[in-house]
């Protein structure tokens, strides 16, 4: 009956769609209606040829969606950091913004491809796959919801496709990780309460006692940006039939609103939702217990207390009152306490198993991106004050410390949880080749420090030069003069990363070596069987 | 009164005092006496159910509970 349901849901959003398609005003629309309608016919056939099928045995877990989440999170993390290396390398050669490319593959359209691709496609699944994943183990109850995950996986893939369609034709609000237009905002809305429902749900049916530390985070980072993505995105569509819309907040509030959002998508989607992911899966391959559950508690209490009102150190400098300046920069500022809490009691996780770092490449992936939290963590209350951040806005350090909070931290955290879900959700024994991930953890390791170290050079050199001044008190240098030094810098940068992309093929190559080529792990029960006979 | 002062006095004095003390209540509550079995328990929940959901009745955490008890 419910399929039945669906079939007809799933036929009127086709020839909506359709229909919408041939009303398009503009050629991002029509993109984003033909992904709709092909999304909602693929959909309608595949139910149709699997009507009354779906069993969801409440004694199994629902791992088939987490393994879909981790074969696109690989995927995606490729393309982000392919396309991040190309942007780097436009940056330093400008002749590789194509001339047959203009419009579509240049800079300005790339960029924003790279920064979604990884936070909210790479980062984004990877969040997906691990939620669904930590959730089932930590209450021990299947998810709820039957098929409404997959509903999760597919709409949230609709919804990377739709945001990179649309960059590429330059359908954007302009407005710094939030750049999708209205259609593909309400779309993302739509798939993200279903989230929360699955998330909220499994968590009310489950099956232990107490909610484990890491659905915290991760309830936190689902709840803060259902509310971010929608106060930030209130904006009136110009035409039901066109991606243009016209911003509800306009000025200095506007500004503030944005940054409101951009700062905690960092605090609440790259910090406290890959926090969760440390919680569960450091302990579970250190084989021991988080070391302070206390310090555990107040970690996510004063992380989001905190994190909230950090967003005006954007904004230093600006048309934004002083004492909210003031604000952001002292609530950044207290914000590195419960930061380096988090931190500590990530590492000291391994206190009594400091030997695992020799000999297991994936434990020494995770501890290094915790030492990267702490090294972001640290650097970016010290950027927040207002006479660090003359010197530092605006320049490449800001794109240096957002890499090492990024590809050190979020990236390597990834990278563990990838090595260590894969080997599980196929049932294989173990890994394909461990001394390929020791190749990957070493090339992610040196290229970001590369990217790191070449950003902040270039980035203090360029705020030294912009307010160089000469003995009457004119400034020396022209900006042209910058991007000419700055040149060397971005060859090492554009190297960092693509050593750090070889590093994600290489994964990639080991993670399906081991679905491939590794036996089957025994299951314990079987295994105990045959010692028993 | 205009909106933004009424929401200004509210935010430095009432919401502010509420937040403080919430959270000094969190902090008094993680340190609560007795707390330490209870978390160290939490803690090592993740190391069960792996591979299947908790059946009803079969080893659900109560029997853990009495194990770390004894």
């Amino acid at each position: 009956m419910w399929d039945y349901v669906k079939l007809i849901v799933l036929a009127v959003v086709a020839v909506l769609a359709a229909i919408a398609a041939s009303h398009a005003r503009d050629l991002a629309y029509l993109v984003h209606m033909i992904i709709f309608m092909s999304a909602a016919a693929i959909a309608f056939l595949w139910q149709i040829r699997h009507m009354e099928e779906a069993v969801h045995n409440q004694n199994e877990y629902m791992d088939g969606v987490v393994r879909y989440g981790v074969v696109a999170t690989a995927f995606w993390g490729v393309v982000g950091f392919l396309v991040g290396v190309v942007i780097a390398f436009q940056l330093a050669f400008p002749s590789l913004n194509l001339e047959v490319l203009q419009g579509f593959g240049n800079f300005g359209r790339l960029r924003p491809l790279h920064t979604s691709a990884v936070i909210f496609a790479f980062g984004g699944n990877a969040l997906l796959a691990s939620a669904f994943y930590v959730v089932q183990r930590t209450t021990a109850a299947r998810l709820f919801g039957g098929g409404l995950a997959w509903f999760v996986f597919w709409g949230y893939q609709v919804f990377i496709l739709m945001a990179a369609t649309g960059y590429l034709l330059g359908s954007t609000q302009g407005q710094e990780y939030a750049e999708p237009e209205w259609l593909t905002d309400l779309w993302l809305t739509i798939v993200w309460v279903a989230f929360l429902i699955i998330y909220l749900g499994t968590l009310i049916k489950r099956k232990e006692p107490h909610i484990y530390v890491a659905n915290w985070f991760y309830l936190s980072f689902i709840v803060t940006i259902a509310m971010l993505h929608v106060v930030n995105n209130l904006q009136i569509p110009v035409s039901f039939f066109g991606s243009d819309s016209v911003p509800v907040w306009s000025g200095v509030q506007s500004a503030m609103v944005q940054w409101w959002y951009g700062h905690n998508a960092v605090g609440f989607f790259l910090t406290a939702g890959f926090l969760g992911m440390m919680y569960y899966f450091i302990p579970k391959q250190a084989e021991r217990p988080v070391y302070s559950y206390k310090l555990s508690i107040i970690h996510f209490w004063a992380l989001i207390f905190l994190y909230i009102w950090a967003g005006p150190h954007h904004l230093h400098y600006t048309a934004l009152p002083d004492w909210a300046q003031t604000l952001g920069m002292t609530f950044s500022i207290m914000l590195w306490m419960p930061s380096w809490g988090g931190m500590i009691n990530g590492l000291m996780t391994l206190s009594g198993a400091w030997d695992k770092l020799r000999t297991d490449p994936v434990i020494r992936m995770m501890v290094v991106a915790v030492g990267f939290y702490g090294m972001a963590t640290f650097e970016g209350p010290m950027m927040s004050i207002r006479a660090v951040n003359s010197l530092s806005h605006y320049t490449d350090w800001t794109i240096g410390h957002v890499h090492s909070g990024a590809l050190g931290w979020n990236g390597m955290i990834t990278f563990g949880m990838l090595y260590y879900l894969t080997p599980r959700l196929w049932k294989r024994e173990r890994l394909y080749s461990l001394s390929l991930v020791s190749w990957h953890f070493w090339l992610a390791t040196i290229g970001i420090v590369l990217y790191a170290a070449s950003m902040w050079v270039t980035g203090i050199m360029e705020g030294l030069m912009w307010r160089q001044v000469d003995a009457q008190g004119f400034l020396v240098n022209s900006f042209a003069d910058t991007v000419g030094a700055k040149f060397p810098m971005y060859v090492v940068r554009g190297l960092g990363g693509t050593m750090f992309l070889v590093g994600a093929l290489i994964m990639c190559y080991n993670l399906w070596m081991t679905v491939r080529k590794v036996g089957e792990a025994k299951p314990a029960a079987a295994a105990a069987a045959v010692a028993a006979e | 009164m205009e909106t933004y002062s009424l929401l200004r006095a509210f935010a430095d004095s009432w919401y502010l005092l509420f937040m403080t003390l919430f959270f000094v209540g969190i902090i008094a509550w993680a340190w609560r006496p007795g707390s330490r079995e209870v978390q160290s328990e939490a803690a090592r929940s993740i190391f069960r159910n792996d591979d299947t959901p908790a059946r009803d009745g079969a080893s659900g955490p109560a029997q853990h509970l009495s194990e770390g008890a004894r």
